[in-house]
C-alpha cells in the first residue's frame, strides 16, 4: 500500500484525486457524496457575485458511437446565494476534516472585490483558494474569467491582491485561451501565487444539428461558445502542464487538470509535474464512484514499480520533455510485422501506402498465405502502422543502430556554424 | 414438449411466424459498425458470393448514410435484403472476417438487414434504369437469380420480361423460406426495386402453358432460364398417397400463402430428410402448434446439408433429430389418413459417387413410430419437361452450361440458379444465385456488345 497523500504547496490531501471546481462540486450534498465515495478533495464550484444560468447548457462529442469523447458547456458560476455555499462548506469541512476543501473564486478585477471574498471564505475553513481567471463563457463577457486570465498583467495584479489578505495557499486556474500559457504562469508566480492549476476549458461549440441547424447546445434557437473537456483536451492540457513544469521560471506546484478519467491519466500529468489532479468530465460521465478504481489502480501501480509515496513520481518525466531542437537526429526505429500475430486487416499498408511512406508490402509466404513486411529501409519510423494496428503485438517499433554519434539539430547547427532553432533567448 | 416451448404460442399461432431476430437497435448498428476495422481488401469482400463491399456498407451505417449503405449493399446483390437473413453468413463473411482471429467476428449479416431495412421503411428507390440500349431479353423465373439478372441488364439499357409462373415473383424467397426467418414483404421490396427499372414481371405465366417456348425463343434477343428447381421427389415407399403427407415446399408455401390453419395443433410430425427445407418444414411445424416434431434422417449429423445455425434453431424450436433412420412404409387408418410411419435404421457403409458414405439398412431394426403427418424434404425434381421444351442439353434435368458464359447449348439461352445446381456444378445458395443472374447479365452484354461494362 503506497502513500497516496499529497501536500500541493501546503494543502494536504488524502489522495491526489480533487472533483474540480464544475457541476459536482455545487452543493453540501454533492462533495459529501464526493467525499463518502473516496475524492481526497473538492475544489467547490466557483463563488462571486450572484449570475443567472440558462437552458440548456452541456453539449458532447461522439467519436466512433463512443459517448462524451469530449463535453462543452456554457453553464456559469455558482448560481446560488453565498451565504448557502459557505454554510455548506462549514458544514462539510466539520463532516471530513481531513479531505481538502477548496474554494474556486471569481469576482471582478478590483482589490478590494477580492479582498472581501477571500475573507469570506477562509472564515468557513477552507483549506485553500482557488482564483478562476479560466472560465471562457458568459463571466468573460463581464471582464472576469477569461478575460482576466488572458491578460498576464491582470492575473497578476489580481493574484497579487488575493496575497495581500489570503491565510491559506493560493491556486491560480489559467485558461489555455491563450497562445503560450506560461506567459500567465509566470505572470501568477509575480503575483505571488503558491500554486497554478489547469486547464481551465477551451473555446468550443460541440457541433451544429443536421436537421434544425441549430447549434449545440442551444438556448431556444441561439447557441454561444463553451467551454471544452473531456477526454478528448487530455494530450492539450499535458502539454500545457509540461510546458510549466519544465519552465525555469515556474517554480511553483502544479495541479493538473483537463480530461483526466482514469488513474492511467493522472500517473500521466503528475510524471510530467503536477502534484495532484482534477476530474470533472468523467464524474459527470459516470458518477463520484469512478474514484475507487483511479485510487486502488495508482496504488497498485506505485506498489508494482516499488514506489512509497505518490509524490515520488512528479515531475519525473518533465527532464525528458524539451524542444525539437534537441531531439536526437541519428535515433533510429523501423516498424516490424509479426506475421504469426497481425490478422492481415491490412490497415498499416493502406495507411503506409496513401498517407505515409510506401514501405509496407502485401505479400504471400511460401504457402500462399497473405503476409506484409517493412521494407526497413524505407521505413521512416514514424509509428503510423502500429497507430493505426488494432491487434496488440502485431506491430513492433524496434530500435535499429544508425552507426552514427547521437547528434541534435541543434548540435548541428552550431556544429555548422550556423544559428541553431533555438529561439526561446527570452528565458 | 409444449409444456417447455416458451418460444411457441399456441393461443395465436399466426403470432409464431412473425420474423425471429428481432433485428438491431440504432444503438446496436451503431456500436457494432463502429467496431469494423475498415480493413484493406478485406477477406469479406472475397468470401461474399457477390462480392458486396462490406466495409464500405458498414462504414456508411457508422456515418449515419443508411441510404448509400443499403445502395452498396443493393448494388452488388440485387437481393440483398433477403440475403442478409438467409445466408449462412458465418461459412461466408462473417467466417472470413478478421477478427475471428483477435476477438469475434462483426455481425455482418445483422448489419446488412439493418441498412436493407432502413431502406425498406423508408420506401427508398435506389436505381434508375440504364439508357436504352433497343435489346429485349426474356428471363424465364422471377426468383433470385432471374431478379437479379434482370435487375443488372435493366441497369445496362436492356428491355426485360421476365415471365413468372406464380402470382407473385420473388420464388424461392417469396414462397419457400419461412416467414419467421424471410418475410415475405422483404422479398416484396426486392421484386420493386427490380420493377422500378421498367422491368415487366408477367406473374401467373407458365412458359409452355400460358405462352409458348416458340414465342419465347423468338420475340426476344436472348433468353435466361432460372427457373429453379421442382416439387419434392417421391419417397418411393408405400403410403405416400396418404392424407397427411406433404411436400416440404408447397407445405412451407403454405404457411406464406395461407391464413395460418390450426389443424396441427397437438399432433406428431416427422419431416424426412435433413436439408434446409426439411429444417424450415419442421420448424413450421412446431410453430403450427404440433406437439412433437421429429428429422428423420438416413445419414448422419456429419453428412446433414442443413447449416449449423439452422441446425441450432431447429434443437431450440424443440425438433427432434432421429440419425440413420429411414422411412419404409407410412401406415394410414381406415380412413386413408396417415397414424403411422414404419422405420428402419441404418449404417454408413462404402462413399458412394459424391463421396459421402452410403447408408445401408440394418436387417431387422424396423420400428413404427405413430405420427399424424409426414413431410417430404429430401431434395427438388426438376422441370425437365420445361427444359426439353427449350431443347437444351441437360444432365437429369440440370442444364449444362458454359461455366464461363453461363450459355446452354443453346447460344441464344443462358441460365443461372438452381436449374444449373447439382451434378457437381454449383452452389445451391440464394447469394449464389444472386451472383449468377449478374453473371448472365454480363454474359449476354458481352455477346449483344462485345464489352463488359458492369
Amino acid at each position: 500500500m503506497a502513500d497516496l497523500r499529497i501536500n500541493l504547496a501546503g494543502i494536504q490531501s488524502p489522495n491526489p484525486f480533487w472533483l474540480a471546481s464544475a457541476p459536482p462540486t455545487n452543493s453540501g450534498y454533492q462533495v459529501q457524496r464526493a467525499f463518502d465515495a473516496g475524492w481526497g478533495g473538492a475544489v467547490w464550484k466557483t463563488l462571486g457575485d450572484p449570475i443567472l444560468n440558462v437552458t440548456s447548457r452541456f453539449g458532447a462529442v461522439s467519436f466512433n458511437g463512443q459517448r462524451v469523447a469530449g463535453f462543452n458547456n456554457i453553464e456559469l458560476i455558482s448560481d446560488r446565494p453565498i451565504e448557502v455555499n459557505l454554510k455548506e462548506i462549514k458544514e462539510t469541512k466539520k463532516l471530513f476534516p481531513n479531505h481538502t476543501i477548496i474554494a474556486s473564486l471569481m469576482v471582478e478585477p478590483k482589490q478590494e472585490k477580492w479582498h472581501e471574498i477571500v475573507k469570506k471564505v477562509e472564515e468557513v475553513g477552507v483549506d485553500g483558494l482557488e482564483l478562476n481567471f479560466g472560465c471562457p463563457h458568459g463571466m468573460a463577457e463581464r471582464g472576469m474569467g477569461s478575460a482576466s486570465g488572458q491578460v498576464p498583467a491582470l492575473v497578476e495584479q489580481q493574484t497579487y491582491w488575493v496575497k495581500e489578505v489570503a491565510q491559506t495557499p493560493v491556486i491560480v486556474k489559467l485558461t489555455p485561451n491563450i497562445t503560450d500559457i506560461t506567459a500567465t504562469a509566470e505572470a501568477a508566480v509575480r503575483g505571488g501565487a503558491d500554486a497554478i492549476s489547469m486547464i481551465n476549458t477551451i473555446n468550443s461549440l460541440a457541433g451544429v444539428d443536421l436537421d434544425t441547424w441549430n447549434t449545440i447546445p442551444h438556448v431556444g434557437g441561439k447557441g454561444a461558445h463553451g467551454g471544452y473537456c473531456g477526454p478528448a483536451v487530455k494530450p492539450i492540457a499535458l502539454n500545457m502542464v509540461a510546458e510549466c513544469a519544465r519552465s525555469p521560471h515556474i517554480n511553483v506546484p502544479i495541479s493538473g487538470i483537463g480530461g483526466i478519467s482514469t488513474w492511467q491519466d493522472a500517473v500521466e500529468f503528475m510524471l510530467m509535474g503536477a502534484t495532484g489532479v482534477q476530474v470533472c468530465t468523467a464524474a459527470m460521465h459516470h458518477g463520484f464512484r469512478i474514484v475507487e478504481d483511479m485510487i486502488e489502480g495508482l496504488d497498485n501501480y506505485l506498489d508494482e514499480k516499488g514506489i512509497a509515496s505518490v509524490m515520488d513520481i512528479v515531475g519525473k518525466t518533465v527532464p525528458r520533455y524539451s524542444d525539437w531542437g534537441d531531439l536526437d537526429l541519428n535515433y533510429k526505429i523501423v516498424a516490424r510485422i509479426n506475421n504469426d500475430v497481425c490478422i492481415n486487416c491490412n490497415k498499416c499498408h493502406i495507411a503506409c501506402e496513401d498517407t505515409s511512406h510506401q514501405c509496407i508490402d502485401m505479400l504471400k509466404d511460401d504457402k500462399g498465405n497473405s503476409i506484409l513486411k517493412v521494407r526497413e529501409e524505407d521505413c521512416v519510423g514514424c509509428n503510423l502502422c502500429s497507430i493505426v494496428c488494432p491487434v496488440d503485438g502485431a506491430i513492433d517499433m524496434v530500435e535499429v543502430p544508425s552507426g552514427l554519434p547521437p547528434m541534435t539539430w541543434n548540435e548541428r547547427q552550431a556544429a555548422l556554424g550556423a544559428v541553431g532553432c533555438k529561439i526561446d533567448s527570452i528565458k | 414438449m409444449s409444456l417447455l416451448n416458451t418460444r411457441i404460442s399456441y393461443q395465436d399461432l399466426q403470432m409464431n411466424f412473425n420474423e425471429v431476430n428481432p433485428g438491431l437497435t440504432n444503438r446496436e448498428a451503431i456500436e457494432e459498425s463502429n467496431r469494423c476495422l475498415y480493413c484493406y481488401d478485406a477477406p469479406c469482400i472475397t468470401a461474399c458470393p457477390t462480392g458486396i463491399d462490406i466495409p464500405t456498407f458498414i462504414k456508411k451505417i457508422a456515418s449515419g448514410n443508411l441510404k448509400g449503405s443499403a445502395k452498396t449493399i443493393m448494388t452488388s446483390n440485387p437481393i440483398g435484403a433477403s440475403c442478409a437473413r438467409v445466408c449462412p453468413t458465418e461459412e461466408l463473411c462473417e467466417g472470413a472476417c478478421v477478427l475471428n482471429h483477435s476477438t469475434k467476428p462483426i455481425m455482418i449479416g445483422d448489419l446488412q438487414r439493418y441498412a436493407t431495412d432502413w431502406a425498406i421503411r423508408n420506401e427508398q428507390v435506389l436505381f434508375k434504369p440504364g439508357k436504352k440500349n433497343g435489346k429485349t431479353v426474356a428471363i424465364v423465373g422471377g426468383g433470385p437469380a432471374g431478379l437479379s439478372a434482370a435487375r443488372e441488364l435493366a441497369l445496362l439499357g436492356y428491355d426485360v420480361t421476365i415471365f413468372e409462373a406464380e402470382d407473385q415473383a420473388g420464388g424461392l424467397n417469396t414462397y419457400g423460406i419461412v416467414s419467421f426467418r424471410l418475410p415475405q414483404e422483404i422479398s416484396f421490396w426486392e421484386v420493386k426495386q427490380v420493377e422500378s427499372l421498367d422491368v415487366k414481371i408477367r406473374t401467373n405465366t407458365r412458359v409452355g402453358v400460358d405462352i409458348s417456348v416458340k414465342d419465347i425463343l423468338e420475340d426476344y434477343d436472348a433468353v435466361i432460364l432460372a427457373i429453379g428447381m421442382s416439387k419434392v421427389p417421391s419417397l418411393g415407399i408405400e403410403g405416400e398417397d396418404l392424407d397427411g403427407v406433404f411436400d416440404a415446399i408447397d407445405f412451407v408455401k403454405e404457411t406464406k400463402t395461407q391464413p395460418i390453419s390450426d389443424r396441427f395443433l397437438g399432433k406428431r410430425v416427422v419431416v424426412i430428410g435433413a436439408g434446409n427445407t426439411a429444417i424450415d418444414g419442421a420448424t413450421c411445424s412446431v410453430r403450427l402448434g404440433a406437439d412433437n416434431v421429429k428429422i428423420l434422417y438416413r445419414r448422419t449429423i456429419d453428412e446433414m446439408t442443413a447449416y449449423d445455425f439452422e441446425y441450432e434453431f431447429a434443437k431450440q424450436d424443440g425438433v427432434e433429430f432421429r440419425w440413420l433412420t429411414a422411412p419404409k412404409k407410412i401406415i394410414g387408418d381406415e380412413e386413408g389418413r396417415v397414424k403411422a410411419i414404419e422405420c428402419i435404421k441404418m449404417e454408413l457403409g462404402e462413399p458412394g459417387e459424391d463421396g459421402r458414405r452410403r447408408p445401408v439398412p440394418i436387417k431387422g431394426s424396423e420400428f413404427t413410430l405413430e405420427v399424424d403427418a409426414v413431410i417430404k424434404a429430401i431434395g427438388q425434381t426438376r422441370y425437365t419437361n420445361l427444359i426439353e421444351q427449350f431443347g437444351l442439353e441437360h444432365d437429369g434435368g440440370v442444364v449444362k452450361v458454359n461455366q464461363e458464359t453461363l450459355q446452354t447449348s443453346n447460344e441464344k439461352v443462358f441460365a443461372c440458379g438452381d436449374v444449373i445446381f447439382g451434378k457437381g456444378q454449383g452452389e445451391a445458395m440464394v447469394v449464389s444465385a444472386a451472383q449468377q443472374g449478374k453473371d448472365a447479365a454480363y454474359a449476354i452484354h458481352e455477346v449483344m456488345f462485345g464489352a463488359v461494362s458492369k
